[in-house]
């Protein structure tokens, strides 16, 4: 109250504020709010979301049956065994430390080369000629780690990977739907490649040996480690 | 197309209410707000020992601005030097050098966000918040405060006689925060938590790839990044977590995340034409300015968006026939990225969700000509702010035109305003251009990823997001050098205080003369020719600024490319 009477007090005189705020109560103003915006804030907001949602607020891991925690299923992996499905170019080796995207402009010579480079292994990999490859598996993403491919993208290795598991190609489409984002009414359908790769290895793990090329699943992995 | 449909439904359902609430929450009036926020409010008046009520003049106003961004940049100076020694560092960052360092406080104390390093690997969990954090509240709300400050003098209807003050920094920064951007900030963080923005205090995962023929370890860092990135969209700052910004799926994991945090990079500079209607009580004026931005919008946006659904002329028949993926994330697709990437060069935001390097030549144009008009919505506070010191320009010339003394809303513009207002407005094309003479003529200082004309383009692109206060960037650049730290310092300040200090300093020397009764001659400033006007000096003044540097980068670019 004794405010207000005070700001009508001053309305009144037309008294305006003519020398300027000490040092000491900017700094004591800048450190109040460091403490509320820069500690306070972030640590309420992480704290309730992580208390509502564990999953999400720790980076949304993938982990297998065994639940041991396989990669995340926001991060693309590298994938270059024949067994698996490959996802797009990555400028930044797919390691979210050093997220990147190839930052090459269209009209630099350097882009058409890596590209032709990446569309030519595409192509004798999958056998097919390079006009028939889905532009997202020769373009590098902005972030270096996108997740996911074209449902196109992935029919076309579906022969390739059927073949290095020794298995019937429409066992591994059955795999396709089950790893689809953005299916909602917002976006277009895309493939998690990271979580298609998991439900390959849980269904049809290649035994080490059958195809050279190929790793298994949870078991070297663990012999890695 | 439904995600386009939910982000300008959200922008469009949702700026009016916010924009009426934030003008009664800033405004002088006395609401039934005052007492809930009273009481966050109150003690940190109290514990900094500040008088909140007494209206400054725009001297006082100004130097308490400069005053407080002097500490807070120095507080962000020391924080990334030493944050290797400090606390909240479970990666084990070490400190920033010097003058990234500075660049950085520099940086963010301006609302810019320019980042010469990668977040998640080169600042701790500390810088990222206590330095970041707080200045990606602090800066938004001295944009808002500036501009309330402008809109309750400059734009007064009903005093006609002497006005001194502007009101109290303090009083408006500190309600633009806890009433404003702390409520907004608080629901859109555990919003973008739900979607897959990590929220945590831990170390990075370190993860064994799947396919046991790779060798290499992935990292996964984590950290408090929703509370991050809520306000960085919201606060029209732009800096991410993450090093490419909100492309990164832990920034930006889905499409209902992406449809929120691109609703955020307009909202509030949009809400700010109501609230501003409201406590000036201009709705004319306002309904003018809107429509004038609204305009410049939709045409930026749809070259962009048009631009990238065409292909990228380096991958022509290496496969499929397809849009310009190539620096993009295919959640979003070209359409989205491209209305990111308009948005956000338009509001001076700067964060984005793909690599503006990589779009085509066209696209790339109109972000940097969205980022040279930069008052299209611009910055929280500081696009308005803008837009009224090209009205300024506009009220002068107009006024001559029809020949009559300028004058401003009644009151005279003399040689003083005059000289200050063309020195704000003429320093944009000198600084932007002289630092970039001043590069290319020094080529082993431009570090540029991409030869030839797009080489000058990504220099002008870095020094325009400077001055801009944007922060985007073609960040092919290799720029966390000391000269690219340091030249991007003075484009820093100098973009951020001058356009925004000097209509502060205008509206302070008008409010001190009387007004003249409009006449048959006056010209009206709500009225359909006069926004023409604005509109048409905005075009030309950038135009004849910046067509010569655009002819040699961009659209000698497009033109070898064949469109």
């Amino acid at each position: 109250m004794k405010n207000v009477e005070q700001k009508a007090l001053q309305v009144a005189e037309d008294e305006v504020l003519q020398a300027p705020t000490s040092w000491s109560c900017t700094l004591r103003f800048m450190v109040v709010m460091a403490v509320l915006l820069g500690l306070v804030y972030p640590l309420i907001t992480t704290a309730v979301g992580g208390w509502l949602f564990p999953e999400q607020a720790g980076g949304s891991m993938i982990r297998d049956s065994s639940g041991r925690v396989i990669g995340s299923n926001l991060v693309a992996q590298i994938f270059v065994s024949d067994g698996y499905f490959i996802g797009r170019p990555s400028a930044a080796g797919n390691d979210a430390g050093s997220v990147s995207g190839s930052n090459l402009a269209p009209s630099n010579g350097a882009l058409r080369e890596r590209a032709e480079t990446d569309a030519q292994a595409i192509a004798q990999r999958e056998g097919v000629s390079v006009d028939q490859i889905p532009i997202d598996l020769i373009t590098a993403s902005g972030s270096g780690i996108d997740p996911h491919i074209s449902p196109e993208a992935a029919r076309l290795q579906v022969t390739r990977v059927a073949q290095a598991r020794q298995i019937d190609e429409a066992s591994v489409t059955a795999l396709l739907d089950p790893a689809l984002d953005n299916v909602g009414w917002l976006g277009s359908p895309v493939i998690n490649v990271l979580r298609l790769n998991a439900s390959l290895d849980e269904r049809y793990p290649v035994t080490p040996g059958a195809d050279s090329a190929a790793g298994t699943g949870d078991i070297p992995l663990n012999t890695v480690e | 197309m439904n995600d386009m449909i939910a982000i300008y439904a959200l922008v469009a359902l949702l700026s009016a209410p916010l924009g009426l609430y934030i003008g009664r929450a800033l405004g002088s009036k006395r609401t039934r707000v005052d007492a809930l926020f009273g009481i966050i409010e109150r003690p940190i008046y109290h514990l900094a020992g500040i008088s909140c009520h007494q209206s400054m003049t725009w001297r006082v106003y100004a130097l308490a601005i400069l005053k407080l961004h002097v500490g807070l940049i120095l507080l962000a100076w020391l924080v990334f030097m030493f944050q290797g020694v400090l606390p909240l560092n479970p990666d084990g960052v070490t400190g920033m050098s010097w003058d990234t360092a500075l660049h950085t406080a520099v940086s963010f104390a301006t609302n810019t966000n320019q980042q010469h390093y990668s977040g998640q690997a080169q600042l701790s969990h500390l810088s990222q918040t206590l330095a970041i954090v707080t200045l990606q509240f602090l800066t938004p709300a001295t944009g808002l405060a500036v501009l309330v400050a402008i809109a309750r003098t400059l734009l007064a209807t009903r005093s006609a006689n002497v006005v001194k003050g502007v009101g109290n920094y303090y009083q408006d920064l500190t309600r633009s925060v806890i009433r404003v951007l702390l409520p907004l900030a608080v629901i859109v963080a555990l919003l973008l938590t739900w979607q897959g923005v990590p929220a945590s205090y831990q170390a990075a995962h370190q993860i064994e790839m799947l396919d046991t023929q790779v060798e290499e370890v992935q990292s996964i860092p984590l950290g408090p990044v929703a509370s991050m990135v809520a306000i960085k969209q919201l606060g029209t700052n732009g800096g991410g977590w993450y090093g490419p910004n909100s492309s990164v799926p832990l920034e930006n994991p889905t499409s209902l995340a992406n449809v929120i945090e691109t609703a955020s990079l307009t909202l509030i500079p949009v809400a700010l034409l109501f609230a501003i209607a409201l406590i000036s009580g201009r709705r004319r004026l306002m309904l003018g300015v809107g429509a004038v931005m609204v305009a410049f919008s939709l045409v930026s946006t749809s070259v962009v968006v048009y631009s990238e659904r065409m292909p990228n002329v380096a991958l022509t028949e290496l496969s499929l026939p397809g849009a310009n993926l190539e620096g993009k994330e295919l959640r979003f697709g070209t359409d989205l990225s491209a209305l990111w990437g308009s948005w956000t060069t338009q509001t001076s935001n700067g964060s984005v969700n793909a690599m503006h390097d990589s779009f085509n030549p066209m696209g790339g144009m109109m972000l940097l000509m969205d980022m040279f008009v930069n008052v299209t919505f611009g910055g929280v506070g500081v696009g308005l702010i803008g837009f009224f010191l090209y009205l300024m320009l506009a009220a002068f010339v107009g006024s001559l035109m029809v020949g009559r003394a300028p004058e401003l809303f009644g009151k005279p513009l003399e040689t003083r305003e005059m000289r200050w207002i063309s020195l704000a407005i003429l320093a944009q094309p000198l600084i932007i251009l002289g630092l970039s003479a001043l590069t290319v003529a020094m080529p082993q200082t431009a570090q540029n990823s991409n030869p030839g004309f797009h080489g000058l383009s990504q220099v002008l692109y870095e020094f325009t997001s400077a001055f801009a206060n944007n922060g985007s960037g073609f960040e092919g650049l290799s720029d966390g050098t000391p000269w690219w730290n340091l030249a991007c310092v003075v484009a820093l300040l100098i973009g951020r205080f001058l356009p925004m200090l000097v209509p502060l300093a205008v509206a302070g020397w008008l409010a001190g003369k009387r007004t003249a009764p409009a006449g048959r001659g006056t010209l009206p400033m709500d009225s359909l020719a006069f926004m023409g006007l604005t509109a048409g000096v905005i075009v030309i003044v950038n135009l004849l600024g910046f067509l010569p540097a655009l002819v040699l980068g961009p659209i000698a670019e497009a033109v070898v490319q064949g469109f």
